[in-house]
């Protein structure tokens, strides 16, 4: 199955990922050969398969008291935004 | 020769006195500085840190504390956050990323006195076999400088296998230390999932991911992922069983141990290749080991399965990367939809993106069904016939890669067949399964790797099977020439 320019803009679109004109042609060609690729799953009989979501069996999602561990910290993690007022990460006007 | 010697034998040297941890981590500082610039392993140097660090350990040692990887110097792949120190995972999208806190993995090795000497080169977010798309440039193999190291833990490879370090960390999604460490001719470790912490490890794909370590020997390996492995609350998925004592067991006879070979995995491979293999269990059998044939037929669905389940995963995982919170940011965005999407669009390198729209594409409505849950079912498959190989047999060998390393340049254009390198480590990830791969000789100058597969937790019986094999043979102790 080969994808067209149009998938791979909605694909682009969905991901949030600006792509140039340059690469776009590189992205549908390549794009389509791993689609084709890994088309051989459909070929396989997995009728009575349960999915596999986890590498190990019998794993449960571990639950912890709801209490306080961690320190407020923002200043140090805001340290890496690349904008930030009074605590708040700014981003360009979303509501006129 | 300092960076010749096993972690045992330096710590013996730093216990009676011969050498100070300073002495020694000024040694690799200087071969980093001398040796670095023609292979571009590392991308940030610590040597302050790493001399302050030193300066501690020795101050520890001298008021009498012991411990096989105190005052011992490591390099950590740029995956794992470093406190106060820049944390790239080979990409644009974080070279101006200075880690808030320390992954779980590094504040372990740290308590332990290991002294970090610099973070090394990878693929961009681990997603490469051969350590080209790195943001910071490749990684030259020290075997032969216009061949790749393999991927994603390139730069911790080729360190290891300049000596630039005793050991290093790494992780592997997909055979991402077991390729590279099999394509430079070092021993690397990938631990069963769950059994190291994956906290403060930059996300690629979950269910996948799992850090160990890059070493001159099991022996060492040995010490090095007894101090890396354990339960860790902060990881969800990590293991609560008890770390055994590996290097303990590593000198354990191999009597009546069933090794099965891998039908599979000698499908195509090159006669020069597969002699390589059968000169191993000749040695195998020597020590008094048993072979049996195996079969995983459907192993060779193992790299469609994981070119599905990888990019999903990861294009869940990199949607953290928005441009508002941390990392690359473009110019003058015109409104948030433009900020996410030229942040995103120019931050991340062509494979990254490749994958994240892969993933997309897998995951997206109507699709879903005919590719997510279809690869996770036959990731059952591919799971239930190691079990199965694991009720004839204790270990699984086999080759690491199917070739030795090739030329940079060679496959980079053509994903496809980039992602068929990994054909033969690929399925130890799916299954979750612990795998080791040592060295095992040369085709045409370069290092070939004998792949262990084991059962899962059975890190002490695929180090103590790696161990006798080295102490059998020389291959882990050749080095590149002009890095002896």
């Amino acid at each position: 199955m080969s994808l067209t320019r149009q998938d791979v803009e909605r694909i682009a679109h969905l991901a949030r990922l600006s792509i140039t004109e340059q690469e776009m042609p590189v992205y549908v060609t390549s794009l389509s050969s791993i689609v084709d690729f890994v088309d051989a799953l459909s070929r396989v009989q997995t009728a009575d398969v349960e999915p596999m979501a986890h590498p190990l069996d019998g794993q449960h999602q571990r639950l912890r008291a709801d209490g306080v561990t961690q320190s407020d910290q923002h200043e140090k993690y805001q340290a890496n935004a690349p904008a930030v007022q009074a605590g708040l990460y700014v981003v360009p006007r979303v509501i006129e | 020769m300092l960076h010749t010697l096993s972690i045992g034998e330096l710590g013996e040297s730093l216990s009676s006195g011969r050498i100070s941890s300073v002495e020694l981590t000024r040694h690799f500082l200087e071969r980093i500085e001398r040796l670095n610039p023609a292979l571009n392993a590392l991308i940030t140097t610590t040597a302050e840190l790493a001399l302050a660090q030193a300066s501690a350990a020795d101050l520890r040692r001298a008021a009498g504390e012991r411990g096989a990887l105190l005052g011992i110097p490591l390099i950590h792949k740029d995956i794992f956050c470093t406190d106060g120190v820049r944390t790239s995972c080979g990409s644009r999208m974080l070279d101006n990323f200075i880690a808030p806190y320390d992954a779980t993995v590094v504040s372990r090795l740290k308590e332990a006195g290991a002294i970090m000497l610099g973070k090394a080169n990878m693929d961009e977010f681990a997603m490469g076999s051969s350590n080209e798309t790195s943001f910071y440039g490749p990684v030259k193999n020290p075997w032969d400088t216009t061949r790749v190291p393999g991927g994603s833990s390139g730069g911790s490879a080729a360190a290891t296998a300049a000596r630039l370090a005793p050991f290093a960390t790494g992780t592997d999604t997909g055979g991402s230390i077991r390729q590279p460490a099999a394509l430079t001719g070092v021993t690397g470790v990938k631990p069963t999932y769950g059994r190291v912490s994956r906290y403060g490890l930059v996300a690629f794909a979950s269910s996948l991911d799992q850090a160990g370590v890059l070493a001159h020997s099991a022996a060492d390996a040995a010490e090095v992922l007894k101090v890396m492995a354990g339960f860790d609350p902060l990881d969800s998925t990590s293991i609560d069983a008890p770390v055994p004592d590996y290097p303990a067991t590593l000198g354990a006879p191999l009597t009546g141990l069933k090794i099965g070979l891998l039908q599979e995995f000698f499908d195509g491979l090159e006669a020069r290749n597969t002699a390589l293999i059968h000169d191993a269990l000749k040695i195998y059998r020597s020590l008094g080991a048993q072979t049996v044939e195996v079969s995983l037929p459907h192993l060779p669905l193992s790299v469609p399965t994981y070119y599905v389940v990888a990019p999903a995963e990861c294009s869940s995982n990199l949607s953290r990367f928005d441009g508002v919170r941390f990392g690359y940011r473009c110019e003058n965005p015109a409104d948030l939809a433009d900020l996410y999407k030229r942040s995103r669009g120019e931050g991340f390198g062509a494979e990254v993106k490749r994958r994240i729209m892969t993933g997309t594409y897998v995951l997206s409505a109507g699709y879903f069904d005919a590719y997510y849950l279809k690869a996770q079912k036959v990731r059952r498959l591919i799971t239930d016939d190691f079990r199965a190989a694991f009720g004839k047999a204790d270990l699984l060998i086999g080759p690491t890669t199917p070739t030795p390393a090739f030329s940079i340049g060679a496959k980079i254009d053509d994903p496809v067949t980039m992602y068929l390198n990994d054909i033969y480590t690929i399925g130890a990830n799916l299954a979750g399964l612990p795998g080791l791969s040592l060295p095992c000789g040369f085709v045409e100058g370069l290092p070939m790797g004998l792949q262990l597969i084991g059962p899962h937790f059975s890190e002490a019986k695929l180090l103590n099977a790696a161990h006798r094999f080295q102490e059998a043979t020389d291959w882990h102790r050749l080095s590149p020439r002009g890095y002896e």
